[in-house]
């Protein structure tokens, strides 16, 4: 068998492409990503909300698809591409997702923010001019309990529409 | 409070074979494909596998393949797959339905058909929909592979037909031909929850509106997916009318045990399985008559 085992408590060497940069650190098999994110890398915009998959404030776009970081084992990404909400900006300038929830007021505590962000990341990679309810589908796996979500929904929608008229944003940056 | 699940040593799998051998060789092993339920379910202490073997770096085992007798989905396509495939939009509507009704998108573009069916959580979507269509499931294991019908696979609860180094790898749907439709229909608390009862319906009608075949599928309203037999054989050859329907429903309703728990009483349940069977009935005649949409 050519198959590697990593054992339980092995520190397994990851490599992988992080908000376009390479970065290495060390996991055990059971560390879940978002622990990964925050802990190892260092990167403490993902937020651990319930912890049990529900909330998805921890959501990240892994290998270009959004997805719940802490129901994702950190040796699962080994190898891949990792974007999360410290990767949306570039250089100086907020992405209009970011733009959008500035302009629109969509947060109020900000705690489900990066969740919600990288949600509509993916949302608007797929559907460049999605209707109001596509909008709220795509998020009904992020939970927000201030907001109500009308000022979300109206953030997605302001990055919608800028994505859409400045096309310097959909090409590389990530 | 931090949800750390026990130590379980990793390995990936890079063909179906090699998966096949390591299952057969790991101790207590588990397939580690989406994820999303086997690790809320490792975090919670409900499973504590002592090694994961993880198939998502096999090759071609996600895919939508219509062009035989069959549909053929293999086992790591994903959820979100099937609610953006217009194949399946188009010619498969009870699939569809379920898929768009599975948890959220985030859990969608990870979970896969086939670890929605071989968890076999009483209410997970996919095994109903499995039962209503008469799937077939395609197995690999280490004394060769073979194909297991849909009724035959839900064992119990969390329990298939499947050995412990036997693995899934493709879940065979038959062909929607004209005059079938399907329709499967959902209650949850809310968007994301599981279901309190979810009802799988696929009928096939002639032209004079008499029913050809049916098959309903439960979900959460036993032990384990189940799937109405009666109510399936005694619609056959019936001209579908609404009395028709709700004799069918009734059948549906009788057939079913749930389980008193959080998401309501048994008896609100077991009311609920007949009133979802009518409606998903309903559904999937209308389907069928108006072609395959």
């Amino acid at each position: 068998m050519t198959a590697l085992i990593y054992p339980a408590d092995a520190k397994v060497r990851l490599e992988l492409t992080v908000n376009g940069e390479r970065r290495v650190g060390e996991a055990e098999p059971r560390m879940l990503l978002v622990h990964f994110i925050r802990e190892v890398l260092g990167l403490t915009g993902t937020h651990v909300g319930c912890d049990t998959s529900n909330c998805g404030a921890c959501t990240v776009v892994l290998n270009g698809r959004a997805v719940k970081s802490c129901t994702v084992f950190a040796v699962q990404a080994n190898g891949g591409s990792l974007l999360t909400v410290e990767g949306l900006a570039r250089k100086g300038r907020l992405h209009p997702i970011q733009e959008g929830f500035w302009e629109k007021h969509g947060l109020q505590c900000g705690y489900c923010t990066p969740g919600m962000m990288m949600a509509a990341y993916d949302l608007l990679q797929k559907n460049p001019d999605p209707t109001e309810e596509e909008i709220r589908r795509a998020i009904s796996g992020n939970l927000c309990r201030c907001t109500g979500y009308v000022k979300i929904v109206e953030a997605i929608q302001y990055a919608a529409q800028k994505l859409r008229s400045d096309p310097s944003w959909r090409s590389g940056g990530d | 409070m931090f949800v750390i699940p026990d130590r379980f040593s990793y390995t990936v799998a890079h063909s179906v074979e090699e998966a096949v051998e390591l299952l057969h060789t790991l101790e207590d092993s588990k397939v580690l494909a989406g994820g999303q339920s086997l690790i809320p379910f490792m975090k919670l202490g409900y499973a504590s596998p002592k090694s994961l073997v993880d198939i998502n770096p096999i090759p071609n085992l996600d895919y939508l393949d219509d062009s035989g007798e069959s549909l053929k989905i293999g086992a790591l396509t994903r959820i979100s797959r099937l609610c953006g495939s217009e194949l399946v939009a188009k010619d498969y509507p009870l699939i569809h339905d379920a898929a768009l009704q599975i948890a959220d998108p985030l859990v969608r573009n990870l979970g896969t058909f086939g670890g929605n069916v071989c968890h076999a959580d009483m209410g997970n979507d996919l095994p109903a929909v499995c039962l209503a269509m008469n799937a077939e499931m395609v197995a690999s294991g280490s004394s060769g592979q073979r194909v297991l019908a849909a009724e035959d696979f839900f064992v119990d609860r969390f329990t298939t037909l499947l050995a412990p180094d036997e693995l899934l790898t493709e879940v065979r749907i038959p062909k929607n031909r004209r005059g079938c439709g399907g329709a499967y229909l959902k209650l949850e608390r809310r968007v994301g929850d599981y279901a309190i009862v979810g009802v799988a319906a696929q009928l096939e009608v002639d032209d004079d509106g008499v029913c050809r075949s049916a098959g309903i599928g439960l979900t959460s309203a036993s032990t384990k997916p189940i799937k109405a037999s009666e109510a399936e054989s005694w619609l056959v050859g019936k001209s579908i009318s609404d009395e028709v329907l709700d004799k069918a429903s009734t059948l549906a309703m009788n057939a079913s045990n749930p389980l008193s728990d959080i998401r309501g009483p048994a008896e609100y349940k077991k009311a609920m399985v007949k009133v979802l069977t009518h409606r998903a009935l309903n559904l999937a005649y209308k389907r069928a008559r108006g072609g395959l949409s």
